[in-house]
């Protein structure tokens, strides 16, 4: 599904990434994990787009991506969520969704016009659906920056699954969360991943990963140190001494 | 009875100015170029009517066709950069405008004078309103139906699927990007209805005072013109129209006994202004709270519709 081959970002002599490969299965739950600063979220802004890569490739369903645009990438079938969240926080939680509808995904369905004039009965009933998923139905009309931190999360993955993705990249999602909101996020993720999503998560949490992951990657100074099952990355010692320190 | 009907014209194109910056700045674009728009939407309908003798309505949508070009081609250039440095360079745009407009001769000779904008003396003759026999009152009407139109347009922009994209895109570029919208391209947009509603207001205001010249549209004007705006707020069309007229009927004619204190009292009002009411008289809040008070049921109805 996902591709990365001797993926490098260097920021002047900074080598947050450097030279990583990784390849994610369809269907699976992929974690990315690490210490702080060890490339993670800028891998994620590479997958996106957001930085383009100093070396590497990344090939998506067998195809280059680094020539694609950054808002281009989410008709290829990439959404994400970003560590601190960024919702339009003077839209309505309404408007937020609406916003992923503007995916060119969805641009087949109705010509220009219709969707510049009647955009929203047509997508209607996929928002609609979003919400009652999320459990925010009820705060349809309200603005996204009213919401609890709880609720932004929601809206925010909301906005990543209206665009329809096959990969989902999920940076940090448990950040800032209590042991009831991990616990369901986990049973969240488990679902996404029932419905057929592939899913790729950056995460601190350790439970979590270890939870709901099928394989992980473990990155220190931008390099990849590990990879296999939970397990087996639990029991490198490379993995621990890059969490632990050294036993001297 | 002429004073106010002329006031009303004032605030008319002003408040086209205002809304011409109200639709960039709701991309989150701080633009001072938006004089220069309305320099050439001046200049364009002015000659049409004068030297070409075009109907004003004609000569008005061309100019603001002429100003909309204009702004599509700054709006490449100079929307890739951004904040502060985005001001200096529609500035520098805005003056390069005007500067054009010191140096720009174009005269034809008509019977016994030659007419048409001549360099720093500017361009006089403007006449088509008293050459028709307008009255004031049918020339403030005819203003403030473009006005209403144009308001009208954004006022249901803002309703649509587009308008909240250019807040989406004001809010946080990087999201924006990351739900799939294409942020040179709404940008660009932006500035180009931006650019056709200064150049419309332009040729309204070239009308209206009969002689234009390049110190009309100086940095003041795109001063203004931001003011509008931020002043009313950028959530509803409403806020730049309360805030020209504020501006321009209560500020600049109500104070006018105040000599050059005015000015001052202009400068701490936007100072107290922004400190007061950050998000302009008329943010997002104050906005839905108004919405719910004229129509709760009819706001849920036409949410829930959508």
């Amino acid at each position: 599904m996902l591709e990365v081959r001797g993926l490098s970002k260097h920021f002047g002599g900074v080598r947050a990434v450097d030279g990583i490969d990784f390849s994610i299965r369809p269907g699976e739950v992929f974690g990315l994990i690490g210490p702080n600063g060890s490339g993670k979220s800028t891998t994620v802004n590479l997958v996106c787009g957001l930085y383009q890569p100093t070396a590497g490739e990344i090939l998506f369903e067998g195809k280059d991506i680094a020539p694609v645009p950054t808002h281009r990438r989410l008709s290829l079938g990439l959404a994400r969520t970003f560590q601190n969240i960024r919702l339009f926080a003077n839209l309505t939680v309404w408007e937020n969704l609406w916003m992923a509808e503007n995916a060119p995904s969805h641009r087949a369905e109705t010509r220009f016009l219709k969707r510049w004039i009647g955009g929203r009965s047509d997508a209607r009933e996929r928002i609609t659906k979003a919400l009652e998923f999320s459990g925010l139905a009820h705060r349809a009309d309200d603005l996204a920056g009213s919401l609890a931190f709880g609720e932004q999360r929601r809206l925010e993955l909301a906005r990543a699954l209206a665009a329809k993705p096959r990969l989902l990249l999920l940076d940090e999602p448990a950040a800032g969360m209590n042991a009831e909101e991990i616990a369901q996020l986990d049973e969240r993720i488990r679902a996404l991943q029932q419905q057929g999503y592939t899913i790729l998560l950056i995460e601190h949490h350790m439970e979590l990963v270890m939870a709901v992951t099928d394989r992980v990657c473990v990155l220190n100074f931008g390099r990849k140190i590990a990879e296999g099952t939970p397990a087996e990355v639990q029991a490198d010692p490379a993995v621990r001494e890059a969490y632990l320190g050294t036993a001297q | 009875m002429d004073f106010y009907y002329s006031l009303a014209q004032i605030i008319g194109f002003h408040t086209l100015l205002g809304l011409s910056a109200y639709i960039v700045l709701q991309t989150g674009q701080v633009s001072l170029a938006q004089a220069g728009f309305f320099a050439i939407g001046a200049y364009v309908a002015g000659m049409l009517t004068v030297l070409a003798g075009w109907h004003l309505v004609p000569a008005m949508l061309v100019a603001g066709l002429g100003a909309a070009l204009m702004a599509c081609l700054v709006g490449f250039p100079a929307l890739r950069v951004r904040g502060l440095m985005l001001v200096i360079a529609t500035l520098a745009f805005g003056e390069a405008v005007r500067l054009f407009f010191f140096n720009f001769d174009y005269q034809i000779a008509k019977g016994e004078v030659k007419i048409g904008p001549l360099g720093g003396e500017g361009f006089r003759q403007i006449r088509w309103f008293p050459e028709n026999g307008w009255t004031s009152l049918e020339v403030m009407l005819f203003v403030w139906t473009v006005v209403a139109l144009v308001a009208g347009a954004l006022w249901w922009n803002d309703r649509s699927r587009f308008g909240a994209v250019l807040r989406a895109v004001g809010e946080d570029e990087v999201a924006a990007q990351s739900v799939g919208i294409n942020l040179t391209a709404v940008k660009v947009t932006a500035m180009t209805i931006g650019g056709f509603i200064a150049g419309l207001g332009g040729a309204i205001y070239a009308h209206y005072t009969t002689h234009i010249e390049h110190l009309n549209f100086n940095v003041l004007l795109a001063t203004f013109a931001i003011a509008y705006p931020i002043l009313g707020g950028l959530r509803s069309v409403f806020g730049t129209i309360v805030a020209a007229i504020f501006v321009q009927g209560f500020l600049v004619e109500g104070l006018r006994f105040l000599g050059d204190w005015r000015n001052l009292l202009f400068g701490a009002l936007i100072v107290l202004a922004m400190n007061l009411r950050p998000h302009g008289l008329i943010d997002a809040a104050t906005a839905r709270r108004l919405a719910r008070l004229f129509s709760r049921e009819q706001w849920r109805g036409e949410q829930r519709r959508a």
